[in-house]
């Protein structure tokens, strides 16, 4: 008795898992957004994106010109931006609110100013 | 003792006339202390002189900034027994001639300084666009260590690296230096960035700081100073203390107070607020003598 019960919890995790793990993608196939973002001296297009809390979305990013970051703490995302290549980071935004991002790798004398927000709405 | 100076003397023969370029004296009290230490001594923190910037919205007087520091420190009646500048020693710049121009032009107005024992680490803006080059051939090694009256001095480079990392080689270095010291030596160490996460959105940390900081955790005598954030900061990670010091360029707001960081604009009604160096003082407590004396008084 305790092994089938032990047996159908296990059934029913594994379950689970793969309906989130299946549900995950064919979200961000069917409607998950890919925003292409490009970097360059010393700036970000579009420096300021809208996203929608829950609502998963693609961030597709292309250097222009030398290697750049792209880091926002508060949404926990981080990724190096390299020329000839492309960097995508997957996000689901869980809170509203505006968050601020920035290059962190040093690029020049307008690296402070190499700034963008996300934008999360309800 | 023969090189003690006060706080009130400090800011006395630092000011010019309205100007007061020093921003405040710390002082360092090491609790716990087996090795003997030669004397009390002081010594000078400046950062961020950024010579070669040029906004007269920013600093009006940037020609003349870091000169003005110079004949500061100059006109102290007690000197120091040594300066550290902590980075950002010049603006960064694209072109590579000029990077070196400017470093050298740097390296010889601080030549002015009456004080000899001079020693240089680099900001971002100074090597992280050539990795470190251009410093390397004029200054030397970006990370190293000295002693001074039984105080072991650390410089991290957290800057060459364009993404602001200390990086796993010099982290391995750190660990094979603090393996020769005992877990009670003083430790003073000195970083262009903060080590740890004081403002991750606007790039006030460094991206693996928080192993240095591992390292430095089974010492009981650690002290960070630092620069990069124009102002000063003071923080602890457990036992470790970390002190910003100001700019000798101009001021930047204080941590994540405004959506965008950006630099305080000059304000004439009050030239050179927010600019300055620090002193800081090292000395044994009285209470230590009794703690040295511990294993005396135990036998």
């Amino acid at each position: 008795m305790k092994l089938t019960k032990k047996l159908v919890a296990v059934a029913c995790a594994l379950a689970i898992t793969i309906m989130a793990f299946s549900s995950g993608h064919i979200a961000l196939a069917e409607s998950g957004q890919v925003i292409k973002i490009t970097a360059k001296r010393y700036e970000y297009n579009p420096s300021i994106i809208t996203l929608k809390k829950g609502v998963p979305v693609t961030l597709e990013f292309t250097s222009l010109d030398r290697l750049h970051g792209f880091n926002c703490p508060d949404l926990g995302i981080r990724t190096d931006i390299l020329p000839g290549k492309v960097s995508r980071i997957q996000l689901v935004p869980k809170k509203s609110g505006t968050f601020p991002f920035q290059c962190d790798n040093f690029c020049g004398e307008g690296h402070e100013n190499m700034t963008g927000s996300f934008i999360v709405t309800e | 003792m023969k090189n003690r100076i006060d706080r009130r003397e400090f800011l006395k023969l630092a000011g010019i006339g309205s100007v007061v370029l020093v921003s405040g004296m710390d002082r360092i009290v090491f609790a716990v202390g087996k090795e003997i230490v030669n004397k009390d001594f002081f010594f000078i923190q400046m950062s961020d002189s950024h010579w070669g910037f040029d906004n007269p919205k920013i600093n009006p007087d940037a020609k003349i900034t870091l000169k003005k520091a110079v004949s500061a420190v100059n006109s102290l009646s007690t000197q120091p027994d040594f300066i550290m500048f902590t980075g950002d020693l010049t603006q960064t710049t694209d072109d590579d001639k000029e990077r070196r121009r400017r470093l050298n032009e740097f390296r010889g107005i601080v030549s002015e300084l009456k004080v000899k024992d001079v020693r240089f680490m680099p900001g971002e803006h100074d090597a992280s666009l050539d990795n470190g080059a251009a410093f390397k051939e004029l200054f030397g090694e970006t990370h190293y260590t000295f002693n001074h009256s039984g105080v072991n001095f650390i410089v991290l480079d957290n800057v060459s690296d364009p993404a602001g990392s200390i990086g796993d080689a010099e982290l391995k270095w750190l660990g094979t230096e603090l393996n020769k010291l005992d877990k009670d030596a003083r430790i003073v160490v000195f970083t262009h960035r903060p080590l740890f996460d004081l403002a991750p959105s606007w790039d006030w940390t460094t991206r693996d700081g928080a192993k240095a900081i591992e390292l430095l955790m089974a010492y009981r005598n650690v002290t960070v100073f630092y620069g990069h954030i124009h102002q000063e900061n003071h923080h602890m990670t457990g036992h470790i203390a970390h002190h910003s010091a100001k700019g000798l360029m101009y001021p930047l707001p204080a941590p994540l107070s405004l959506p965008k960081k950006a630099s305080v604009p000059w304000d004439p009604a009050a030239p050179y607020r927010g600019l300055g160096f620090r002193g800081i003082r090292t000395e044994i407590a009285k209470s230590d003598y009794s703690l040295t004396e511990y294993p005396v008084t135990k036998g």
